[in-house]
């Protein structure tokens, strides 16, 4: 693997793969030392244009548990901030030696720009650009949903028949996206269910179905139940028409979250708008994966890192795989 | 090129047992004893061993498999492998006698990646060595304890190990 940019060119085969490692990453993490040798002498640069807690955190403890030099980038405080181009800061990075780079960036398309541009060498991972993706949320969500259902059988097995079940504003999330494009890959049922104004243009294209109404939906009985936060940074139109209104008809309260039968599972990628997209009652349940799912992308990202670094490196500006 | 059979199925056997009661003798008994196979044959191997010893010795012996991948000095040399899981007996592995099984003992390479692995899940109080095939060109001093046979070979030779429980056959061959 030369690039992880997204997961709708992602095979089976590989996202397996990634799973697949993962869960060694996972195995690892239970036992006396933590810290693998594996990345001595790599150095990963996290380059974050956006703001971000857990995603850059989880991407440093994963660098740092397999032994590689990681070194912060936030565009706030820094030469971006006097007008700095992403071309001149991608070759500063290149010049010191960077041998991975794990971009966030408001614009879509970003890291794949990076990544085919020819100004570095470096893997680059995408972690979240604009409205597009975010590859290794889904990856992390998909190692909890199969983690959950086969436990330590795990290896090897896709998502064949399982129904999961997306709920808020699809429109601008790339975690929606991502997992649309992954879940679907791995063999699982995906439905969407928004409000209709917060409903992607594109969305027939999908391989999905899509739905209205939250109780219907869940009537069905899926085995994952995927919250979406509420972006109230985005929320620059009258998508609808008051906070309480959308928790009332798109909420997983605490009636709804019960409803569910034994074994299906709550997940949402935080940070969480607790009392809008989702109660406390659920978020706390036994049933909900929240914290699952920030331990189970260490391993993800360890995984993806190692794929990316380790072997010997394909020929220079090789295309994603 | 031409391939010609080193050991043969009852030759395996044979040497397997040998080692079952070298690691007995050795040991003084089974107290103990915790067998690590390193994937992938080296499991077979370290299940075979574990049976024949509990047979011997009339007491369970825990059998377990040790990944070294993650470990690896040479791992940039090659395309990326895929580790494959490590399983740690129920009693760990501190205090214990750990022995290290693997099917071919080469350039020592997988065995100081081991012994790292190993530091990074407990502290036995000894870690031995078992090795069907030990067929030289060390580049690390390490050595074996247990040994079922020492074919000497060139560098440019290939060692195949062949095993039931992977390859439907039971050899170990050298292609020049």
């Amino acid at each position: 693997m030369r690039h992880l940019l997204d997961t709708q060119t992602l095979d089976r085969t590989t996202a397996l793969r990634i799973l697949d490692v993962a869960e060694d990453m996972s195995d690892t993490q239970s036992r006396e030392v933590k810290k693998l040798p594996t990345l001595r002498g790599k150095t990963v640069v996290n380059l974050f244009f956006e703001d971000s807690t857990r995603t850059r955190i989880s991407f440093e403890a994963a660098a740092k548990r397999l032994s590689a030099d990681v070194i912060n980038f936030a565009a706030k405080g820094s030469s971006v901030s006097k007008g700095e181009s992403l071309k001149d800061t991608a070759q500063t990075l290149q010049a010191m030696g960077a041998d991975a780079v794990v971009i966030r960036h408001g614009a879509s398309g970003a890291p794949r720009t990076l990544a085919t541009s020819g100004w570095i060498t470096a893997g680059v991972v995408n972690a979240g650009d604009g409205t597009h993706e975010h590859p290794t949320q889904a990856l992390l969500d998909a190692f909890t949903i199969r983690k959950r259902r086969f436990g330590a059988d795990s290896r090897g097995r896709d998502l064949s028949g399982i129904r999961v079940v997306i709920v808020g504003d699809v429109l601008h999330s790339r975690v929606a996206r991502s997992n649309v494009w992954l879940l679907t890959t791995l063999g699982a049922e995906v439905t969407l269910v928004t409000p209709p104004t917060l409903i992607p243009q594109n969305v027939s294209l999908w391989p999905v179905r899509v739905r209205y109404d939250l109780d219907e939906a869940l009537a069905d009985g899926p085995d994952a139940v995927m919250m979406l936060r509420i972006q109230l940074e985005r929320m620059n139109a009258a998508y609808f028409p008051s906070e309480r209104e959308y928790s009332r008809r798109w909420g997983l309260d605490a009636v709804r979250a019960a409803g569910l039968p034994d074994g299906s599972i709550v997940m949402h990628p935080g940070p969480m708008n607790r009392g809008l997209e989702i109660s406390s009652d659920a978020a706390d349940s036994d049933r909900s994966t929240v914290l699952e799912q920030v331990t189970n992308g260490v391993s993800v990202r360890m995984a993806v890192l190692y794929l990316l670094l380790a072997g010997e490196r394909e020929d220079e500006r090789g295309e994603v795989k | 090129m031409s391939t010609r059979t080193v050991l043969q199925q009852a030759d395996i056997s044979r040497a397997l047992t040998r080692i079952a009661h070298e690691i007995l003798e050795s040991n003084r008994g089974a107290t103990d004893l915790v067998l690590l196979g390193i994937p992938t044959r080296g499991v077979a191997l370290a299940e075979r061993l574990g049976a024949l010893i509990s047979d011997i010795a009339q007491q369970p012996v825990p059998v377990g498999a040790l990944d070294v991948t993650l470990f690896r000095d040479d791992l940039a040399k090659h395309p990326t492998r895929s580790p494959r899981p490590t399983e740690i007996p129920a009693g760990g592995i501190d205090g214990r006698t750990v022995v290290l099984v693997d099917d071919v003992l080469f350039s020592g390479r997988s065995i100081r990646a081991a012994l790292d692995a190993i530091q990074s899940i407990g502290r036995p109080s000894v870690v031995r060595l078992a090795i069907l095939v030990d067929r030289g060109h060390r580049e690390l001093p390490i050595r074996p304890d247990f040994v079922g046979k020492n074919i000497p070979s060139s560098r440019q030779e290939r060692v195949n190990v062949r095993l039931f429980e992977y390859d439907g056959a039971e050899e170990v061959t050298i292609e020049a």
